[in-house]
């Protein structure tokens, strides 16, 4: 582990656990408080993403929109090129997906300060299903212009992960789900848009994840130690946009393997992002855990993670793949 | 309609109900206001009104009971158990993994699931569609579609509605689910939606309106509505009650995405069991 990160004392043991989500609710309001500009806006879904205290402390910056999320989206570039900082809330199927092309036209390409707030992404969102559960966003939103994408890895990354997406001037893209999830940072992990954590420092092999996955990842690492005495680096990419080129290079020269982990389809996120800059400068085998172009299904969290082998296990075994690959 | 049908049809809307909580409660996870309210629409639909055949689910000439607001599912499932399409006991598998009974409905999994429903506002696109391929091949069925009155806030609704008018959809029966209820509260309050019968009037269509609670009702309005052919599409608003049957879950939205627990589901039980011998000391 890097000392400097200072991460949560009792990650190995009995982690905390925490929704990202909760995060985002309790950085609105105080965001709100500060910055009189940032408005709020909900699809009938304010208690689940959390907007409920920013509603009460500011009813008039707050507007409960209806299931219209086309219009959400819509009038949130409306307002902020008014000058407001709008959060536009929802579920990440429904605020991407659903209104893709008003993010695409409206948002980006009016380089419209609109921030997007989604909660219950991926298919730790459970037992809803397959309709719900958002799988193919981070590929969505990675590839438009002037986007920027974060994931935040815990509650209390998302919390720094609001305020840095509210000064940063541009359309931004916050992903969040809707399970407690273990607390990994503390206050005073550093957090900068753009420039990943190297959260655990190893030289065999590197592994690249972001939001759900980045716990797996690090009991992975010490799996790997244990068991295999193979020195795995964890590398968290908070930031899919702008992403951190140059701490890919660096981990993936040092340990010459990748493995990338994270919560969505194995296609155009965090792994494209990975090919796409080690292909160009630094050809490295990687091995990938993601899902596997398929849907979900309803389940619990956990059985879904198991199932659809996002798992400690499975990153340790791809962990291993890569390394025979050298 | 004979005073014995029509008792028959009360007690099916009990039998639904009473599974609704039943499968709920196994859940631990789900929506059960919105199933309530509308088990009697249901009931009617499937052991009354609608052509269709559970052995052979995709019989070409059945009528489509397509699902728009796909999160009412529970009462479809309990709906397609009870005319035989699954057996009763799989009722319990819902929303748990590998279950064919999926939070949504999920056509590629299960017979009788006209169209996979979750996110809003599409399903009702997908039965205009339906209709309109009906059309094009002069087949004589009905397309049901069902959705929620919250769901009708998603534009996408009233782009399907413009083109069922366009395309003179007589052979598409909307019905819409108008408990004023939607996840953030009360719908008046959410989003406005009145007046709505007149909105689908400007929309072209026959509206019709009825307690969807009263089954007398229910059967006798439905019955007018197929009966209406004016090459328009045809709406029935259905004025239910969120949570109808069980009297602490009744027009409160916080039932809208909750299941009850068992000490919750027992008492519901009881009130429906209790309905149900109201229902049976009817005279018929
Ligand atoms: C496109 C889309 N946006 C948001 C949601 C989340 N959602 C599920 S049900 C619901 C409320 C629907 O209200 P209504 O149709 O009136 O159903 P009821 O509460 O009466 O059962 C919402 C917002 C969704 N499923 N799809
Ligand atoms: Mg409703």
């Amino acid at each position: 582990m890097k000392a400097s990160l200072t991460l949560h004392p009792m990650l190995f043991d009995k982690p905390e656990k925490k929704a990202t989500r909760d995060g985002f609710g309790e950085a609105l309001l105080e965001l709100g408080q500060k910055d009189e500009r940032v408005v709020a806006l909900t699809a009938d879904l304010g208690e689940s993403v959390r907007t409920h205290a920013f509603e009460k402390a500011f009813p008039s910056r707050f507007f409960e929109v209806g299931i219209t999320e086309q219009f959400m989206i819509a009038a949130a570039a409306g307002l902020a090129m008014e000058g407001k900082i709008p959060f536009a809330t929802t579920f990440a199927n429904f605020g991407t997906g659903r209104v893709y092309d008003f993010i695409r036209q409206s948002v980006c390409y009016n380089q419209a300060n609109v921030k997007i707030a989604v909660t219950h992404a991926g298919i730790t969102l459970g037992e809803d299903g397959a309709t719900h559960q958002m799988l193919e966003d981070l590929g969505m939103m990675r590839t438009l212009p002037h986007m920027t994408v974060v994931v935040p890895c815990d509650y209390l990354e998302t919390k720094k992960a609001v305020w840095a997406i509210a000064e940063h001037v541009g359309p931004a893209y916050l992903r969040m789900g809707r399970a407690n999830v273990p607390l990994i940072t503390t206050a005073e992990t550093p957090f900068k848009m753009g420039q990943a954590n190297v959260l655990r420092e190893g030289v065999d092999v590197s592994i690249a994840a972001c939001g759900v996955m980045v716990y797996p990842a690090l009991i992975a690492a010490v799996e790997l130690e244990k068991t295999h005495q193979i020195s795995a680096e964890v590398v968290n990419h908070h930031s899919l946009k702008p992403f951190d080129s140059k701490t890919l290079l660096k981990s993936a020269k040092t340990c010459g393997a990748i493995v990338t982990a994270e919560e969505h389809q194995r296609t155009s996120g965090l792994r494209a992002a990975c090919a796409e800059v080690l292909s160009e400068s630094l050809p490295t085998p990687i091995q990938y855990v993601a899902i596997e172009d398929t849907f979900g299904e309803s389940g619990t969290p956990d059985a879904l993670l198991q199932k659809y082998g996002l798992t400690k296990d499975n990153v340790v075994k791809k962990a291993l793949a890569a390394l025979r690959m050298k | 309609m004979d005073k014995k049908k029509l008792k028959a049809l009360k007690l099916t809307a009990n039998t639904l109900r009473q599974d609704v909580i039943q499968m709920l409660l196994a859940a631990g996870a789900g929506h059960t206001g919105g199933p309530l309210g509308m088990a009697d629409v249901f009931a009617n639909l499937y052991f009354n009104v609608a052509k269709h055949d559970p052995k052979k689910p995709h019989w070409e000439g059945r009528d489509r009971i397509v699902l728009s607001n796909g999160h009412i599912c529970a009462i479809l499932y309990a709906s397609l158990a009870e005319a035989g399409y699954l057996p009763k006991e799989e009722l319990k598998t819902f929303r748990k993994l590998d279950s064919r009974l999926q939070g949504h409905p999920a056509r590629m999994d299960l017979p009788g699931v006209e169209t996979s429903a979750g996110s809003l506002g599409q399903g009702i696109g997908v039965a205009v569609g339906m209709a309109m391929a009906a059309k094009l091949d002069s087949k004589p069925h009905t397309i049901f579609a069902l959705m929620g009155d919250g769901e009708l806030n998603e534009g996408s609704c009233w782009e399907s509605f413009l083109n069922a008018h366009k395309f003179k959809l007589d052979n598409l029966l909307v019905m819409v689910d108008r408990n004023d209820i939607q996840i953030d509260g009360y719908g008046h309050v959410v989003l406005p939606l009145d007046p709505l019968a007149d909105k689908f009037k400007a929309f072209g269509f026959d509206v019709f309106e009825a307690d969807g609670n009263d089954m007398a009702q229910v059967v006798s309005m439905t019955e007018k509505a197929m009966k209406t052919k004016n090459q328009k599409p045809r709406v029935i608003i259905w004025k239910t009650i969120m949570g109808k049957g069980v009297d602490f879950m009744q027009n409160l939205p916080k039932w809208h995405g909750i299941p009850p627990n068992a000490e919750q589901a027992a008492e519901a039980m009881k009130q429906l069991q209790a309905e149900r011998v109201r229902i049976e000391a009817e005279k018929a």
